[in-house]
């Protein structure tokens, strides 16, 4: 395998760590919207961790192997329109994608409070009506992302 | 499979490739979500029903679509009217891993099924955990394979 072989190999397994993660996301998002246990929402907020770290690799692996493979591949480069349009999907999905975490970090850090109060939540107290425009937004995004790798329009 | 970033793929190999790269990454979002609810449950019972029904709603019809985008894309770049013993080391790589990849799924399935119903009678929880390890190591062999598919090696 050349060094390229390599990087493409890591720039596709930085991509299967994104969307891993999105699925892992959407899974504890519509898990936990109905959730009033403020214990399981702690818990869910760990394998949020976990999706958390997987995300950031897979974030920031796809562009750098990618922007990394742009410049060693002579048939490749950076001003290709197929790689412009990814770079905008990226910064979209990265972007939306930010914003959703924290808005489920604002959730979970409720879910404390409450535990450390000893008080009850309230029904739908722990859903993200923007969280879960947010993730959509960089689902799509993401998936995009993905048809314009696979297809690479106008190349 | 080719790899995401080829140039010269003809356009119809297109919609299989993405088929198979969809289900692929699907597959693993449910081995990593159903493994990590799991670990985390700490004997809760609904988290552990959460990870197990992960694994039979997210990681089968995920290896499903998986399966079929290969054999499509398998037709299509006309491997199939290659001999076996022609097929280079990451083909070979990639059906070992879906054929016995499926089966250890099954299995996680079928113990983590009869786990979850232990658990409705109050017993005790070693049987999704054994359904925890087949995913994990499935997630591990999957990274190998994804790595392979990718990268080519000789």
């Amino acid at each position: 395998m050349s060094l390229d072989d390599w990087i493409l190999a890591l720039h596709e397994l930085s991509a299967f760590a994104l969307v891993a993660s999105m699925v892992l996301f959407w899974i504890l998002v519509l898990t936990s919207r109905s959730f009033m246990d403020v214990d399981r929402r702690i818990m869910i907020g760990r394998i949020g961790d976990v999706g958390d770290r997987v995300i950031g690799v897979g974030f920031f692996g796809t562009i750098g192997f990618g922007l990394w493979l742009s410049f060693s591949k002579d048939d490749y480069a950076l001003w290709d329109g197929w790689i412009v349009a990814a770079i905008i999907l990226w910064v979209i999905a990265g972007a939306t994608g930010g914003r959703a975490g924290a808005e489920y970090q604002k959730v979970l850090e409720r879910a404390q409070e409450l535990k450390s109060s000893g008080q009850a939540a309230q029904p739908g107290e722990f859903r993200s009506s923007t969280g879960e425009l947010m993730l959509a937004i960089s689902t799509l995004a993401t998936l995009l992302l993905l048809i314009d790798m696979i297809w690479k329009p106008g190349a | 499979m080719s790899t995401i970033i080829a140039v010269s793929r003809p356009t119809e190999w297109n919609l299989p490739l993405f088929l198979h790269v969809l289900g692929a990454m699907i597959l693993v979002g449910g081995l990593l979500t159903g493994a990590c609810a799991i670990a985390y449950a700490r004997g809760d019972v609904r988290s552990l029903r959460v990870g197990y029904w992960t694994l039979l709603t997210v990681a089968l019809p995920g290896y499903i679509v998986m399966r079929i985008g290969a054999q499509w894309i398998y037709s299509k770049e006309g491997w199939d009217d290659l001999p076996d013993n022609m097929e280079p080391t990451w083909l070979a790589i990639g059906w070992f891993t879906a054929d016995v990849g499926l089966l250890l799924l099954l299995a996680a399935l079928i113990v983590g099924g009869v786990g979850t119903y232990r658990l409705r009678r109050g017993k005790g929880t070693g049987l999704l955990k054994a359904t925890m390890i087949i995913s994990l190591a499935l997630l591990a062999a999957y990274v190998v394979t994804v790595w392979a598919m990718a990268g080519k090696p000789d």
